[in-house]
């Protein structure tokens, strides 16, 4: 399949919103405990203080994670061939993951902004209206990847994406990106982070537990797309009962959007190396820049944000040009 | 509504006959001229008379070469695939759009794509493993056979020619049109007499349209060869001295 940008920065900038959310609404459910943690050490004004800088933590990550789906929503529509009409993907969540979809992460801006709101105007970190919202948040947040996940894995013509890996792969990698933006933020200098892990369990957690895992996760898929059929011409026509099945003349001379669109066989062509290259960026990035925190601050875990995505975004654009559609046998290729 | 609606008695289809078919790309032209004044409007190409004309076409006419191996030897069959929507039972180009633009009627099966709500995404092209749907760059829009829907039901056509454009064209009569889901129909005893078959049925999708399978070749390479028979000899009737000879030679 064709790569196309519009569709790889959605997945990826979206998938790392959504996972930062996720985590926000998470990390929000341990804020009252961390708090009160406090209690007999501090007095009620100190406490008092704690909760508004955990608030404020809280909500440049609440921005930064709408910010980062709003990014990936936009980019998904610069796709469409009438991206006025978008509005119209709303309809159709009975029968469409797309449609579901789109529902789910429109719907995830309810408790996004509201909970922005309420933390905006004051609200207490710490009260159950919080949450409630952080509930809602972390639910919607997973459903909507699921939804992601599943456009690709429901499309039976492409067996790389009609596969068992492709929705654990969403979560994961969603996830992954997600913990690297909290890492980053939650060790900012004014931040206080609701959660009470030391902030070197954090990056020691994303460099080997999360990275690692995605690796394994990607190593097995590639493993089950090297295993599995690719049906030939004989298959697609049903002449294979005659005898052995060649393309004598294509059907045009020129390319057609079928050709182009899903005869794209560069990515296959120079695969290894470039699943390579986003396992490194994926693993080792973590691994070999978070340590440096110690020495040059909170750049270290920024560059691990920026590394991990561009990993992400090669395993991405690697996810949809290695994808052999079916149709592509009537060419024989 | 891009759920599907309830199966339905009548489901309209083609049949198509890689035995007589000549790969002559009638059908071809004849939908992409029909489709391109039709009610559904133009079907623009991007330079069409450049060196790299690029447009969407319905219908495309492939050619394969079957290598068979016979008794006689080897031998190669030419045989031409027109290739176009398949008008499914099931089809998953329906229920993955997003905005309902694209449907299956309920009252004759026919998978059309509403060009009003329509907004580009692809992603039916993308579930349909036959390659029935292309986009037009120029329209944003995706694009599909209509089966002639604007003709086949057009009351100020001929009877006779209400039928779709690829049938009517093609010379050969390698194209029938007609109701499969009815099994009196001549459209259905020909699939039963010629053992029509349907495309990759292993994804379920339940296309309408069949394919009648060429015929077997009657150049006689398939026949078995004939044996090198056994000689018999009765030694008992033979002469007294050629007797004694083949006695002696069988020793």
């Amino acid at each position: 399949m064709r790569p196309t940008f519009s569709i790889i920065f959605f997945t990826v900038l979206s998938g790392a919103g959504y996972g930062l959310l996720f985590l926000v609404g998470a990390s929000l459910l341990y804020a009252p405990a961390l708090i009160s943690g406090f209690g007999e050490l501090a007095s009620a004004a100190d406490l008092d203080n704690l909760a508004a800088r955990a608030r404020f933590t809280v909500e440049i990550a609440l921005a930064a994670g709408a910010l980062l789906t709003i990014a990936g929503l936009l980019s998904s529509v610069g796709h469409l061939g009438k991206p006025l009409r978008a509005w119209r993907a709303f309809s159709q969540w009975r029968s469409s993951w797309l449609s579901r979809e789109g529902v789910a992460s429109v719907l995830t801006f309810v408790p996004v902004l509201g909970l922005l709101g309420w933390l905006l105007a004051g609200g207490d970190i710490r009260s159950s209206v919080t949450l409630l919202g952080a509930i809602v948040l972390a639910v919607l947040c997973a459903a909507t990847v699921f939804c992601t996940a599943r456009i690709y894995s429901s499309l039976k013509p492409i067996r790389a994406w009609h596969n068992a890996h492709v929705v654990p792969g969403y979560f994961l990698f969603a996830f992954y990106t997600g913990a690297l933006w909290i890492a980053a933020l939650y060790t900012m200098p004014f931040a206080l982070s609701p959660i009470s892990i030391p902030v070197g369990t954090l990056y020691l957690f994303n460099a080997f537990v999360i990275a690692p895992l995605c690796a394994v996760l990607k190593i097995g898929y590639w493993r089950s797309l090297r295993e599995s059929p690719k049906p030939d011409a004989g298959d697609a026509t049903g002449l294979a009962r005659l005898g052995t099945v060649r393309v004598f003349e294509a059907p045009h001379t020129e390319e057609n959007y079928l050709t182009h669109e899903m005869g794209f066989v560069l990515a296959r062509k120079h695969a290894q190396r470039l699943r390579t290259i986003a396992l490194v960026l994926i693993v080792l990035a973590p691994m070999s820049i978070y340590p440096l925190s110690f020495l040059v601050g909170n750049v270290a875990p920024w560059l691990v944000v920026l590394l991990g995505m561009l990993g992400v975004i090669v395993e991405r654009w690697l996810f949809f040009a290695e994808a052999r559609h079916a149709v592509i046998a009537y060419y024989g290729r | 509504m891009t759920t599907l609606p309830p199966p339905a008695a009548k489901k309209l289809g083609l049949v198509i006959d890689l035995d007589t078919c000549v790969g002559c790309h009638a059908c071809a032209v004849a939908c992409k001229e029909w489709n391109d004044g039709g009610d559904f409007g133009p079907l623009p190409d991007a330079d069409p008379y450049g060196a790299e004309p690029h447009g969407v076409w319905f219908n495309r006419v492939h050619s394969y070469a079957v290598e068979q191996k016979t008794p006689a030897g080897a031998r190669e069959l030419t045989v031409h695939f027109p290739r176009s929507c398949l008008h499914c039972e099931t089809p998953a180009c329906v229920t993955v759009c997003p905005t309902g633009a694209s449907y299956k009627r309920a009252e004759d099966g026919i998978v059309l794509v509403d060009e009003d709500k329509c907004i580009g995404c692809q992603l039916c092209a993308w579930a349909c493993p036959y390659g029935a749907r292309e986009i037009s760059m120029q329209r944003g829009t995706m694009q599909k056979c209509t089966l002639c829907v604007d003709r086949i039901y057009n009351e100020t056509l001929d009877p006779a020619d209400r039928k779709p454009a690829c049938v009517a064209a093609c010379p050969t009569r390698a194209r029938h049109f007609g109701d499969l889901g009815d099994p009196d129909s001549p459209i259905s005893q020909l699939v039963a007499e010629r053992g029509g078959y349907a495309l990759m049925p292993e994804f379920d999708y339940k296309p309408v349209n069949k394919y009648l399978p060429p015929r077997p070749r009657r150049d006689g390479a398939d026949a078995p060869k004939p044996s090198p028979r056994e000689e018999t000899l009765d030694r008992d009737k033979l002469p007294g001295v050629l007797r004694w000879l083949d006695r002696a030679l069988s020793r």
